[in-house]
């Protein structure tokens, strides 16, 4: 748990608060893209390139735009004024704290807890690229067929509206 | 001789870094390293700003600046100053700290891509296995501080800037990953250096760049056109236009911080023909074999001034793209011709050397450019202008 | 459509590049205040005052008349006549302006004083750098400085300046000659008041005769009053 660790834990759950805590939206998408870029700076830092670059690349460059978008294309500037926290918060509280534990029991039981094991595997781009197009071939055709299917259905979404409109 | 001549500035880094102890050389080798090049890009920066409007000038048959110095020359000195003692504006209902952020956030990203540029034989800062995505999850987040930028402004003006400046951008990353990922097939390798040393073989005398051969061609077109559009550099720059929007995303910065935008703009536009250069253009290797004993990180300059010198003419040439004749162009146009890149490279590598590869290819995409341009352009219903209500 | 637009136009910048450095006409600046583009000859600035020979105020030509002062429409010149009179270029006694003031801050060169002012007096100027930092009197020009000789004129606007002259020269030869035919004829009448007092009966031969002499004191009148006019140019 070295000190570099440490910076980038707190980059990221840092983010994560502020996104939670900020009462502008457009702030707390920024405060999410920060936490993004944590996150990709933890994977650069256990040795994943790819995972990290890609990281950066899809999330904060695509995914961030996004809700930077859906943000100036709706109600934008207004600020929740009503407080940040709902109502029903003790309920979100409890979920959270369930899914925590859960993925916190599966990660500690699974095999990349245990310690002692060998050099930590490393898995080139290529690597990456064979198991894609071998093994893992129809999840990621699948993946691609659902984004097609994505795509298409905001193309005619959208379309509708404006033969709609005429 | 000539050795020495081309890794006279890896020796000088390697003397200096020597008058420390061993276990601070890394360190201080990265810390030199960064400092030249932030030393380096902003003077090339000042003569891009310099070559940009004498040229400009030139082509618009008139002299550039020529007061300052002997023929202009001390004309960025004199911006500089200028820019460093404007009152910083900042608007009273903007977002104060968004507002302060955005072009740090750009300045930032863009110094970083030139981490993994090689520069010169031996002459990148970081020699990363993935260096190919490094460089474009830097340029992905200049995208984020043009909408810092365009939002903390609360200005309507500056919110249609970036907003069109980011759909811009993000439909022209997509042209640009792809046709670096036709270069990427090839190579075998996501390493700028590696991509670099596969161009530096030479056959009769001509080397092996990439664009030498009909893929890399349509690539490099492809690459060019997107990396205008990245840069929001004319003819693609509406989001910037001057009589449009006024400055569209940066209408509310004076002062230092809209030299710090215009320094991201022209250092990303140094990065992306740096990024170029070393894909398409064989980075610091020489074009002919006879001439390899001029030093490597001459030719790599060279080749990004030339692009540079490119970028300026085709400013001066050609008209503003309007908003959706860009983003037709992008996602009709070039787009399927990206795609069409990657499966003829594909072909080239799978049918191996010879002059049939050379015509097949050449052919496919000679045909696919003409059918393209006939159709994928076509205008659509734009006619003349009917009235909803008016009539 | 296949992009040979663009390659022309490409083509077009770059031949306007090269050849700044080259052609004349491809670079038609002229660095302002280094070298100046000679002005062409109907250029109209703001007014000025002639005078004719070498005392300018013995010889402006203006007889505040105030014409060019009511028909200036934003009322930039301000008139003030003078208690005596001195002799035109004629010879007859005209009143001049004591003060002849034009705020060429507010004027705006319509030439209307120039088009209205019957006695050729207020013509236009080409001097243009008239800039100054003193805000309320430094573009108030005054008489003095308004007024330029009628050689000036002639360097600025030659073809203009020599129509002035002749059509002066020419009243003034007018003048002369109907002076001479008063003169004359005062002379004839006083001479034929003489004769009819002298010989009754030769009045008719008598008005015969400075009829005659009349005529040919006009034709050579001209001549004497075409050599002053070249004297001064």
């Amino acid at each position: 748990m070295s000190i570099v660790f440490w910076i980038f834990a707190v980059i990221t759950l840092g983010g994560a608060l502020a996104a939670m805590l900020l009462r502008s939206l457009v702030h707390s998408a920024l405060a999410v893209t920060l936490s993004f870029a944590g996150l990709a700076l933890m994977f650069l830092e256990l040795g994943a390139q790819f995972a990290g670059f890609t990281q950066f690349l899809v999330y904060i460059g695509a995914v961030a735009i996004l809700v930077v978008f859906a943000i100036l294309l709706t109600r934008s500037s207004e600020e929740t004024g009503s407080g940040v926290f709902s109502p029903t918060w003790l309920r979100g509280l409890v979920i959270a704290a369930a899914v925590f534990a859960v993925l916190g029991w599966s990660i500690l039981n699974s095999a990349a807890a245990l310690p002692g094991t060998t050099a930590e595997p490393v898995a080139s781009v290529q690597q990456i690229g064979q198991a894609l197009m071998g093994p893992y071939v129809l999840p990621l055709e699948i993946v691609a067929v659902l984004l097609t299917s994505a795509l298409i259905g905001a193309v005619i979404v959208a379309m509708h509206e404006k033969e709609g409109a005429e | 001789m000539v050795e020495k001549a081309d890794q006279i500035f890896v020796t000088l880094l390697h003397w200096l870094v020597g008058f420390l102890p061993t276990g601070w050389q890394h360190l201080a080798s990265v810390v030199v390293c960064v400092v030249v090049i932030i030393a380096v890009y902003p003077t090339l920066f000042a003569l891009a700003v310099l070559l940009e409007r004498k040229g400009l000038g030139r082509m618009q048959n008139r002299y550039g600046p020529n007061r300052v110095g002997p023929f202009g020359i001390l004309q960025p000195v004199a911006d500089g100053i200028k820019s460093l003692t404007k009152e910083d504006v900042v608007p009273f209902r903007a977002d104060a700290l968004v507002h302060f952020m955005a072009p740090l956030v750009l300045v930032v990203a863009v110094f970083m891509g030139f981490a993994v540029l090689p520069m010169g034989r031996n002459m990148e800062l970081v020699d990363m296995d993935a260096s190919l995505l490094f460089f474009f999850a830097m340029g992905a987040s200049t995208e984020l501080s043009v909408f810092m930028a365009g939002w903390s402004s609360r200005n309507k003006y500056s919110l249609l800037g970036a907003m069109r400046a980011i759909a811009q951008m993000i439909s022209y990353e997509v042209i640009l990953l792809l046709s670096s990922v036709a270069v990427v097939m090839i190579t075998g390798s996501l390493s700028l250096v590696k991509i670099v040393e596969a161009q530096n073989h030479y056959t009769w005398g001509l080397p092996h760049w990439f664009v030498l051969t009909p893929w890399g061609l349509m690539g490099f077109v492809l690459f060019v056109i997107a990396s205008t559009a990245e840069t929001n550099r004319s003819p693609f720059d509406l989001p910037e236009g001057e009589s449009e929007i006024i400055a569209g995303y940066f209408t509310e910065y004076s002062g230092f911080k809209f030299a710090l935008f215009f320094l991201g703009e022209y250092v990303g536009m140094f990065g992306i023909a740096g990024f170029g250069t070393t894909l398409f253009l064989g980075g610091w290797s020489a074009p002919l074999s006879v001439l390899t004993w001029v030093p490597s990180w001459i030719w790599f300059f060279g080749k990004v001034l030339l692009w540079i010198c490119f970028f300026i003419w085709l400013r001066g040439t050609l008209p503003r793209l309007r908003q959706d004749q860009l983003m037709n162009f992008a996602w009709k146009f070039a787009l399927p011709l990206t795609l069409l890149n990657l499966i003829v490279a594909a072909l080239w590598h799978f049918m191996g050397a010879g002059v049939v590869t050379w015509l097949v290819c050449f052919a496919i995409l000679a045909i696919a450019y003409v059918l393209m341009a006939r159709t994928g352009l076509k205008r659509g219903k734009i006619g003349p202008r009917s009235y909803r209500y008016a009539e | 459509m296949l992009g040979e637009g663009i390659l022309k136009g490409l083509a077009e910048t770059a031949k306007n590049f090269a050849g700044s450095y080259v052609s004349k006409e491809r670079l038609t600046t002229v660095q302002y205040p280094e070298e100046r583009v000679a002005p062409f000859e109907a250029a109209r600035v703001f007014p000025f005052l002639v005078y004719d020979g070498e005392d300018w105020e013995a010889g402006l030509r203006c007889v505040a008349c105030q014409i060019c002062e009511k028909e200036c429409p934003p009322k930039c010149i301000y008139i003030e006549k003078s208690k005596e009179k001195k002799p035109d270029y004629v010879g007859k006694l005209q009143i001049y302006p004591a003060r002849f003031d034009i705020d060429v801050s507010v004027c705006m060169s319509c030439q209307i004083c120039v088009e209205v002012c019957p006695f050729e007096a207020i013509k236009m100027n080409t001097e243009f750098e008239l800039a100054t930092d003193d805000r309320f009197g430094g573009l108030l020009l005054d008489r003095q400085k308004l007024a330029h000789s009628n050689e000036y004129y002639h360097s600025i606007h030659p073809t203009e300046a020599s129509e002035v002259d002749a059509r002066l020269a020419e009243e003034k030869a007018k003048a002369e000659a109907k002076a001479k035919a008063a003169a004359e004829a005062a002379a004839a009448k006083a001479a034929a008041a003489k004769a009819a007092a002298e010989a009754k009966p030769a009045t008719p031969a008598a008005e015969a005769k400075p009829a005659a002499p009349a005529s040919t004191t006009e034709s050579k009148s001209p001549s004497p009053a075409a050599k002053p006019t070249e004297g001064e140019k």
